[in-house]
């Protein structure tokens, strides 16, 4: 199997449960791009360095997740909105153990 | 009024390197940009990070592209507005365009060519309720004049690199300044750090972390605000004239999206069977601000559209008049200062 389910709750607040592939190097912030769960220029502005937090999300599952980096953590630290559970999508990349992983997005800023 | 053949909305790499192809039609190029310096997000967003999709450049630093885009487009001597934001345009009886600035600077072209990326840099603000209130009245998202500061009480937020360096600036010209940040370490580069810790040391900065500014108040203008420290629970005031926010820039397509443009997915729709012409005829949209079945937002898909682009352009500024694609080892470069780079010639000589 190299498709794992993840749900993305989008801005408005609808639920999508979609296929994101294991095996293309993709992160979250590019799979909520592919599906334009997420207009085109409010996503994944710096193109998925850690810089722009446009792809901040609030991780809902209980998944083990790679630990944040110190860019992650820095960006997080001068983001709006930001909860205990916001990561990075950019920085969260898909592989098997994300499967059912259960996100929302964080509003646009 | 200044004038010119065609004029380029935004100074990134795509619209740098129109200024190369247009010079080669001998057609003249005005750039204007919201940011105070050329290159787009490469200079300002990620100047130091490499890019590995330059054709023949198996690894460039964006910056360093920025760089020697300026420099293959300099004998074509192109103008620039920087740090201002193109805001209207009219379309002139003869279908020429003015279109002036924020800052009301006005550009007059035959051609207009906007390679505006994501749109321009808007400073990214803070939710404190009352802040636009005292927007100008001691609240600034970005310094432009450092005088303004001058024996001031100011007090700066933010964990970049901005924050760090305008606070060694300040450090020196106003009467105090406070660094404020929502954690202890620092984003940026290693000697700013430092140096901020140095001026820390010596007690010219004062630093307040973690804490968040999460009040303003005065009357009329700016007069304290108010610190909340993670640790307290209460947050406390501190008096100051100059409040500066800086939590970097996030692109917006801006006035540009009040143009008559047919937008699509915050980017404008252009004809990429042709010459990446939008709904306006005369005006262009290349790089990354533009889209189109099958559009990919690469620098390199950026030179090719721009290159294509002009061709369409000379056209307009040169209705009937003959051209034919030229290779430049061949036909060499003639600038518009008078240089000219040409291929060396072949010895032509007899072995004995």
């Amino acid at each position: 199997m190299t498709d794992v389910k993840i749900t993305i709750i989008d801005r408005e607040g609808i639920a999508h449960e979609v296929d994101a592939p294991t095996d293309m190097a993709m992160n979250l912030m590019e799979v909520v791009r592919s599906y334009e769960l997420a207009p085109e220029g409010t996503i994944g502005v710096c193109g998925g360095m850690a810089m722009c937090a446009s792809c901040q999300c609030y991780v809902l599952s209980d998944h083990d997740l790679p630990e944040k980096q110190d860019d992650e953590e820095a960006m997080l630290s001068e983001a709006f909105d930001v909860k205990e559970n916001s990561r990075l999508g950019c920085q969260i990349q898909i592989t098997p153990a994300m499967d059912g992983l259960k996100v929302e997005l964080a509003p646009e800023s | 009024m200044i004038k010119t053949d065609i004029l380029i909305i935004g100074a990134g790499p795509t619209g740098l390197f129109t200024v190369f192809e247009a010079g080669l039609l001998k057609l003249k190029c005005h750039l204007i940009d919201a940011l105070p310096q050329p290159g787009g997000q490469c200079s300002e967003i990620y100047p130091k990070k490499p890019i590995y999709d330059i054709p023949a450049y198996p690894e460039i630093l964006a910056g360093d592209l920025t760089e020697k885009l300026l420099e293959q487009g300099k004998q074509f001597e192109p103008g620039f507005t920087l740090g201002e934001r193109a805001e209207t345009i009219e379309k002139q009886e003869d279908g020429t365009f003015i279109v002036t600035t924020n800052k009301g600077t006005k550009h007059h072209a035959p051609v207009v060519a906007i390679a505006g990326g994501l749109g321009s840099f808007e400073p990214r603000k803070p939710q404190i309720s009352n802040i636009q209130a005292y927007e100008d009245r001691g609240v600034e998202y970005m310094i432009k004049d450092p005088e303004l500061y001058r024996d001031k009480k100011v007090v700066i937020a933010g964990g970049g690199d901005s924050a760090l360096d305008w606070s060694i600036f300040l450090a020196d010209v106003a009467k105090e300044v406070t660094l404020v940040h929502r954690r202890n370490e620092f984003r940026g580069a290693l000697d700013s750090v430092e140096k901020v810790q140095d001026l820390k040391n010596q007690g010219k900065i004062n630093l307040i972390t973690p804490a968040e500014v999460v009040g303003l108040s005065g009357e009329g203008k700016l007069e304290a605000v108010s610190i909340k420290l993670n640790s307290e629970a209460e947050p406390f005031d501190l008096a100051c004239d100059h409040f500066v926010p800086l939590f970097g820039l996030s692109p917006k397509l801006g006035p540009m999206a009040n143009w008559g443009l047919e937008i699509e997915k915050n980017a404008i729709k252009v004809n990429n069977a042709l010459d990446y012409q939008t709904n306006i005829p005369g005006v262009f949209a290349i790089g990354d601000v533009n889209t189109y079945p099958g559009k990919l937002k690469l620098i390199l898909c950026g030179f090719h559209e721009a290159t294509l682009m002009c061709q369409a352009a000379y056209q307009i500024i040169n209705p009937g008049k003959r051209y034919v694609l030229k290779y430049t080892t061949v036909s060499g470069i003639d600038g518009f200062d008078g240089s000219r780079k040409e291929a060396p010639k072949a010895v032509v000589k007899a072995i004995e």
